[in-house]
């Protein structure tokens, strides 16, 4: 259903979608050429919430731009503190301790369940499912609860260090994170699952709508579950590893179909991975310090450099330019959400307007870090 | 052959010339030799990409069409504004989706009074916003670029905050 | 039935009263309802369990200032909420409460009803294409092709209904199906019609709430994609009066399902039929409302098109030929 049998380009009319719009979680705007319900021509019009970061960086200091990170992708923002750190440690060579680098996938893998639940949530709200995003906020409070025993800070963390993590985890916080995955494990068949994947009103909605190849990832630089979801095997933990991410035993759920309901599921199998990776990590978890030697002032080689990691949302890159000096000469960030909105135009052409919804809110957009 | 290997071998053919084998990567020290244009490869574990390709601001849709076709896909492209050499860089990340592994960093220079680079948008259309968002922050002209407009600033906007010189 | 001043003053109040009532504790009915599918607790602050919350909410909505958007045509947009409202408490008039408790018994009631449900809808239509918003438009072109759609497999399972009781006077539909729950339409059990009604009771239902527009078939005002719907440019009790009407369709459309498939005031066991049992089934019908609800997503409108077009209506076809068949074979 998702191609009309004749769009016609003469009697449309141009319906504005945001930038303050229900669907829209936040101030995207999409301005459509619309053919009745269906969309002759979708544009997306960024930047209503541009903070203009890459300035920032460059007017601070190194460490000084690390509370921004966290203020782009709020709700994976552990990742984005991670892709700045492991950017820096490269560029200035600081060696992590093996505890503080266990400690910062835990709290990573952790934040990424937290930001999938949020995503499911968000999700089922624009499909007009009201009741999930209660359930699912329940389980995220716990993961909120955990991070801000050691982190200190709820949703905008700033808690990695260059060359370490700001606070050590106690037995509690272990504890606490067991307690959690058990809790989740046993709800995910019966709420998440019963409830919602298997529900023939949810399958209706997102099954055969909304299709990406794998090509149009590729074209258009989608990565992260939208890539996944199209069978392209690739997640950054895995063929570009970082961190200790080598050291566990996880899978990349890849789904062929690249519809709507593909990234949902790559999205639902990811919970489930994160969290073996965490229980692995927290089964090794090795003693020692939480912060190797830093220099005070860090003043980088001048050079190229660029480091990527694997947010919820896809590949963070960060390209790093460095003059020699103790700020960043360049920061140019890569934002994953950047790259996988921009193929929405091309897709949600000829879509109707409610299914071109759905296809937005499976691409699980947070525009603050498009619009940096 | 390894994909690096591959990629480079495609990639020289653009390149008559040999480039200098050790250029050092700091290009922007000033006492170091200016590098010529050609791929070298360098240390990934260090700078993050395996091959970096320095070419004339004309090659860079040639770069593109090769890169496409070993499927590469575009991470983004990035502005440097190197205001004491009155240039700017413009630096086009690619990277591989699968098993393989390689990422190419390919960089132009171009004269910072008469800022323009050919668009890539036809060979990949996420150069598209790329472009538009190095446009708006530089003002380095894209040329046949389909729509070239400020994508992040106000559309009104008549600055180009990521310059150097740029007083706020 | 003789018609005297007092009696009419007697009903209009009472009718008044029960709608009003219902139009307002029911939003609270369903804030609790939600609250407690979802985990939370809802409203408790304004009142013992939150009970005086409609009366805050009414207050406020009244005090707002009732917005007419610029260059849309003020009349039809100011008329629009009150004919959304008018026609529900309007049904109110055919329904039978109990034996004796009804304000009219018409005979050709469940006709009544169908056509005041139709100008219902067109409220929706005028309330959007007045608005001058796409999203109302839209939302009112929606709702159009929503209530024909499902209009049509409604009216043909209550014929089966009218087949079986051999009249379309809701009263005497209701006095039909009295002395416990094997005589009421959906079970009943003479000559092997719960064969058939239970299906049509299904469809009944679904249809219900397709025409009241409640989730997961509320189309016109799907929030995450056409904001409000038909009641986006409307504030005050424009939009009250909306919110209203709904709640006051789901009660007619719970009446209505009563009356016709449940026995309206009769017992389950043959007891002591009266007024309560037409109370008690009519929220439970209400709760099953609210429910379904807070617990599927919305769906699609193509199909929604879908399954009254392809689905309810060649279903309600032949369970109304396999209904007749069997009146005439016994």
């Amino acid at each position: 259903m998702t191609v009309p049998v004749h769009l016609r380009h003469d009697e449309t009319f141009v319906l504005n979608l945001g930038p303050q719009h229900p669907a829209t979680h936040g101030v995207l705007r999409v301005k459509l050429t619309m053919d009745g319900e269906y969309i002759v021509k979708a544009e997306p019009v960024l930047g209503y919430i541009h903070r203009m970061h890459e300035k920032m960086a460059e007017n601070g200091t190194f460490a000084q731009f690390m509370p921004n990170t966290a203020r782009m992708d709020y709700l994976h923002a552990l990742a984005f503190n991670h892709g700045w750190a492991l950017v820096v440690e490269k560029a200035a060579g600081i060696e992590v301790p093996e505890r503080a680098e266990y400690i910062r996938v835990i709290t990573v893998e952790l934040n990424r369940i937290a930001s999938h639940l949020l995503w499911w949530a968000a999700f089922l709200l624009d499909l007009g499912g009201f009741t999930p995003l209660l359930y699912a906020f329940d389980d995220r409070e716990k993961i909120i609860d955990l991070l801000e025993r050691v982190t200190g800070s709820r949703l905008t963390y700033c808690y990695l260090r260059f060359g370490g993590v700001y606070n050590d985890i106690d037995d509690e916080f272990v504890a606490g994170t067991r307690d959690f995955i058990k809790r989740l494990r046993g709800r995910m068949p019966r709420l998440y699952h019963d409830l919602v994947t298997h529900n023939i009103i949810l399958i209706k909605r997102i099954k055969d709508i909304g299709f990406v190849t794998a090509e149009q990832c590729r074209r258009y630089g989608a990565t992260g579950p939208v890539a996944r979801g199209s069978g392209i095997d690739y997640d950054i933990r895995k063929n570009e590893p970082y961190s200790v991410y080598p050291e566990f035993d996880f899978d990349v759920p890849v789904f062929t179909e690249g519809d709507s309901m593909a990234r949902y599921m790559v999205r639902m199998h990811e919970m489930e991975q994160s969290m073996r990776i965490i229980e692995q990590a927290l089964d090794k978890l090795p003693g020692g310090p939480v912060m190797g030697k830093a220099p005070k002032v860090l003043k980088p080689e001048a050079g190229y450099y660029y480091s990527a990691v694997e947010t919820a949302r896809g590949s963070l890159g960060h390209r790093l330019v460095c003059n020699g000096d103790k700020n960043p000469y360049k920061l140019k960030l890569r934002s994953p959400t950047f790259s996988n909105l921009s193929l929405f135009g091309e897709v949600a052409e000829g879509m109707l307007l409610a299914d071109a919804l759905a296809f937005m809110g499976s691409l699980d957009l947070v525009i603050p870090e498009i619009d940096r | 052959m390894g994909l690096v290997e591959q990629t480079q071998a495609a990639l020289a053919e653009l390149f008559p010339e040999p480039a200098l084998p050790a250029a050092p990567a700091g290009e922007g020290d000033q006492e170091a030799p200016p590098r010529q244009a050609g791929v070298v490869v360098t240390d990934a574990a260090r700078h993050g990409s395996h091959l970096d390709v320095l070419c004339r601001p004309d090659q860079v849709v040639a770069v593109a069409r090769v890169l496409d076709q070993d499927g590469y896909f575009l991470e983004a492209i990035s502005g440097v504004d190197w205001l004491d050499k009155g240039q700017f860089e413009v630096i086009y990340d690619y990277n591989r989706l699968g098993d393989e592994h390689c990422r190419v960093t390919v960089r132009a220079l171009v004269d910072r009074n008469e800022p323009a680079v050919p668009t890539i948008s036809g060979v990949f259309p996420a150069a598209d916003w790329h472009e538009r968002e190095t446009f708006d922050f530089y003002g380095i002209r894209f040329q046949d670029h389909p729509n070239l407009i400020r994508i992040l600033l106000p559309e009104d906007a008549d600055f180009h905050p990521l310059r150097k010189d740029y007083m706020p | 039935m003789e018609t005297s001043i007092w009696r009419a003053l007697l009903y209009l109040v009472g009718i008044l009263a029960f709608a009003g009532v219902n139009a307002a504790w029911l939003g609270w009915c369903e804030r609790k309802g939600a609250a407690r599918i979802q985990r939370r607790i809802g409203p408790c602050e304004a009142g013992f369990a939150g009970l005086l919350q409609p009366l805050a909410d009414g207050l406020k909505l009244m005090s707002k200032q009732l917005l007419v958007p610029q260059g849309v045509d003020g009349i039809i947009f100011r008329v629009a909420p009150v004919l959304a409202m008018i026609p529900a408490i309007t049904s109110m008039v055919v329904i039978p409460f109990s034996e004796n408790i009804g304000a009219r018994a018409m005979e050709l009631s469940v006709l009544l009803l169908f056509a005041l449900a139709s100008i219902g809808m067109i409220a929706i239509l005028l309330g959007g294409w007045a608005s001058g918003n796409k999203y109302a438009i839209i939302s009112a072109a929606r709702s159009v092709s929503q209530n024909l759609a499902y209009e049509i497999p409604m009216l043909l399972t209550v014929i089966t209904v009218v087949l079986l009781s051999g009249s379309m006077n809701l009263r005497e539909i209701a006095i039909d199906q009295q002395g416990g729950f094997w005589h009421w339409n959906i079970f009943r059990l003479e000559n092997g019609h719960f064969l058939t009604m239970w299906i049509s009771f299904i469809i009944f239902f679904i249809c219900s709430v397709a025409e009241t527009n409640r989730a997961p078939f509320d189309m016109a005002e799907a929030e995450s994609e056409l904001v409000a719907g038909f009641m986006t440019e409307y504030s005050s009790m424009g939009f009250g009066l909306f919110m209203m009407g709904e709640y006051l369709n789901i009660v007619v459309g719970a009446c209505l399902t009563a009356t016709l498939f449940l026995g309206g005031w009769d017992c389950p066991f043959g007891k002591t039929p009266g007024v309560w049992w037409f109370v008690l089934k009519i929220y439970i019908l209400i709760f099953t409302f609210i429910w379904i609800r807070w617990t599927y997503p919305r769906t699609q409108i193509y199909r929604l098109l879908n399954l009254s077009w392809k689905i309810l209506i060649p279903f309600s076809l032949v369970n109304l030929l396999v209904t007749a068949a069997l009146i005439k074979v016994f």
